[in-house]
């Protein structure tokens, strides 16, 4: 009896041991699909021991509702800027003080004191890039650098054109392409973004994410795009080009958080000021093919980066770039039903 | 004084009987009871809540504020105007929905088109053989939805299969345009549910007795007499039961149409999808969702009533 009660109150010993082995060792990461390097990961797993898991999402509502529900399990996220005032609204981030971490002096000082977190109090620059719109010059040898790609297409691009479903950068791009300044609630601005974009989704094919390789085999002709994600349509496919519309285009940061919940918070600090290194940084953006905010992670960056001209924007567009922070629960819910009429 | 005698103990023994029913009974119903309380939990509970959510006010970032609202009932149906707030009909979500019932009404067409024949080649095959046609069409179940969807989209994309094929024989000079459209989603939902039209169509059909076939013949019925008189209303309940369950799933499909579809028109599984990610808006959300219910249930009575008025006819 004796005997028996030592075999299994050893065998939970063990099973309380190695449970806590894992947790030690161990990062959940949530993070967009198709965005994390593998090379960083192998390195980051290398250096600390800690084994990482990576769960993708598609848009920033999903990464926000999934989290919101609870029970999901994850350390690390990485929103888009304007959805990190929600998230931290929201008390989901953790204030993990990301500029008091060792590597934290590497951080472009650009990206230290910005809107949505003043001095990173919660968050690390992961990449950060722009929507603008993607054309394949082979059909089309105008100027590119205009929103009328999408919202008043030329003839030849006409049933070529996909659009990316996100809400707000869309809505973003139609309405500066009018005029107006993003989450304006000027109702007759807005309905002729609303009567413009009608009229224009009947040249497009699709509003669809992940084209990649639907740009690159020449199915999709244009569209509205991300500069890194068109960057790798034109390593495979040299015709691909991207316009920075000079109505005005959306720029935004994606950036590494710490959940609230998290259970091991140990692991996603490391984490945060693991991606703060400059080796680090360029592996990231080597990758996803997005420009990345920290210093001297150009030096090891591959070569085609440095002079792309989806990352280095070019001077006479740089000034036409917007941040967009999310608009106000209101003007969401006027954009929603535009998004629906347009999508009926 | 005998039958004052025994008929007290005649009734104790019925007593005896009726109490042992009663035990009976109860035991039953406690050994279904697990069963019964799950079922009750997981599949009432869910449900309940989405009911619950789609009387709440929306919150501002997702979720729900606990604050008694119709709000998302209301503009399930009607909304006021974005520009000049004056009452309307939500006419983009009867036009979504519309496009979801003509789409899953033209994949019933199609699957009953193709799968009926299937099914009649399979239940006319030696009894040896079909096991094996039937474990054929029950194969791509084996697969995931999604990769079976993907695998539809390299048919047809514009270098797909088809396309390629085409163009080898000099059939056409351009690709077609098949991805992104209705056809695409039409094309994509027929061939995830065509088992499901084959299998219950097929269980009828095999209990056909052919010799009354063999007595319309005798009684000079033509072909499509035997076929009209005879055998249609006799496979009418795999049918009907094919139907059902092609059409349900098709009405709240949701992948099919974002894959093949393109995502440029919505159909009501989107349409809902929307409203609990970028729309934020839970409640309407809820209530489009159980809307669509209450529409499949309308569908499944309305269904019931065709089939049960047919008994009728046949007595």
């Amino acid at each position: 009896m004796k005997h028996k009660l030592l075999t299994a109150l050893s065998g939970l010993a063990l099973v309380a041991g190695s449970a806590a082995a894992q947790a030690e060792g161990q990062l959940n990461i949530f993070n967009w699909g198709n965005y994390t390097n593998p090379d960083l990961i192998t390195k980051f797993e290398a250096e600390t021991g800690i084994k990482v898991t990576i769960t993708d999402y598609d848009s920033n509502d999903t990464a926000l509702s999934k989290i919101k529900a609870g029970g999901h399990g994850f350390d690390i996220v990485v929103p888009t800027h304007g959805y990190v005032p929600i998230f931290i609204s929201e008390g989901l981030l953790m204030e993990t003080r990301p500029d008091q971490m060792e590597n934290f002096k590497n951080v472009s000082s650009t990206w230290v004191d910005v809107e949505w977190d003043q001095g990173r109090r919660y968050t690390v620059p992961w990449q950060w890039g722009s929507t603008g719109v993607v054309v394949n010059t082979k059909y089309y040898k105008g100027d590119i650098n205009t929103s009328a790609i999408f919202m008043d297409p030329p003839d030849e691009l006409k049933g070529k054109i996909n659009v990316v479903p996100e809400m707000g950068d869309v809505m973003g791009l139609a309405i500066m392409y009018h005029g107006g300044e993003p989450c304006t609630d000027d109702k007759v601005l807005l309905k002729k973004v609303r009567d413009s974009l009608v009229a224009a989704k009947e040249h497009w094919l699709g509003m669809d994410y992940g084209n990649l390789e639907k740009f690159a085999k020449e199915d999709l002709w244009a569209g509205v795009n991300w500069n890194g994600s068109t960057f790798r349509m034109r390593l495979q496919n040299e015709n691909v080009a991207y316009g920075y519309p000079k109505e005005g285009y959306i720029l935004w940061m994606d950036s590494v958080a710490v959940l609230a919940d998290a259970k091991n918070v140990d692991e996603a600090k490391a984490f945060q000021n693991f991606v703060m290194d400059p080796e680090n940084a360029a592996l990231i953006s080597a990758f996803a093919r997005y420009s990345n905010g920290i210093d001297g992670s150009e030096p090891f960056m591959p070569e085609d980066m440095k002079t792309a001209p989806e990352v280095v924007v070019p001077a006479e567009h740089a000034g036409n770039g917007k941040f967009v922070l999310a608009c106000p629960p209101d003007v969401q819910a006027l954009y929603t039903r535009i998004w629906t009429d347009l999508q009926k | 004084m005998t039958t004052a005698s025994s008929s007290p103990t005649r009734l104790t023994a019925e007593e005896v009987e009726e109490l042992a029913r009663k035990k009976d009974t109860k035991n039953r119903w406690l050994l279904a009871s697990p069963a019964l309380i799950i079922i009750t939990l997981f599949a009432a509970g869910p449900l309940l809540i989405v009911v619950l959510y789609s009387f709440l006010t929306a919150g501002d970032y997702g979720n729900v504020k606990w604050i008694f609202s119709t709000k998302g009932w209301f503009s399930v149906f009607l909304q006021y105007d974005i520009f000049d707030d004056t009452l309307q009909i939500a006419d983009a979500h009867l036009s979504i929905f519309w496009r979801s019932i003509k789409l899953s009404l033209l994949t019933t067409v199609l699957t009953a088109a193709f799968g009926i024949p299937t099914a009649y080649f399979i239940a006319t095959r030696p009894l040896s053989q079909r096991n094996l046609w039937l474990f054929l069409i029950t194969v791509p179940f084996w697969t995931n939805l999604l990769v079976r969807t993907i695998a539809v989209m390299e048919l047809i994309r514009g270098e797909g299969v088809i396309n390629n094929v085409l163009l080898w024989a000099n059939v056409i000079d351009q690709p077609i345009q098949m991805m992104f459209t209705d056809f695409a989603i039409a094309f994509g939902m027929t061939y995830v549910y065509l088992p499901l039209m084959v299998l219950p169509v097929y269980a009828s059909i095999e209990k056909l007795d052919f010799r009354l076939v063999e007595a319309s013949y005798d009684l000079y019925a033509n072909r499509w007499k035997c076929f009209r008189r005879v055998i249609l209303p006799l496979v009418k309940p795999g049918m009907i039961a094919g139907s059902i369950l092609v059409f349900v799933p098709s009405l709240g499909a949701y992948i099919t149409p974002r894959v093949l579809g393109g995502g440029k028109n919505l159909m009501f599984g989107n349409l809902i999808e929307l409203q609990f990610g970028q729309g934020r808006n839970w409640p309407l959300g809820a209530a489009l969702s159980i809307s669509l219910m209450v529409l499949v249930m309308v569908a499944l009575l309305y269904y019931v009533k065709v089939s049960g008025g047919d008994d009728n006819e046949h007595r």
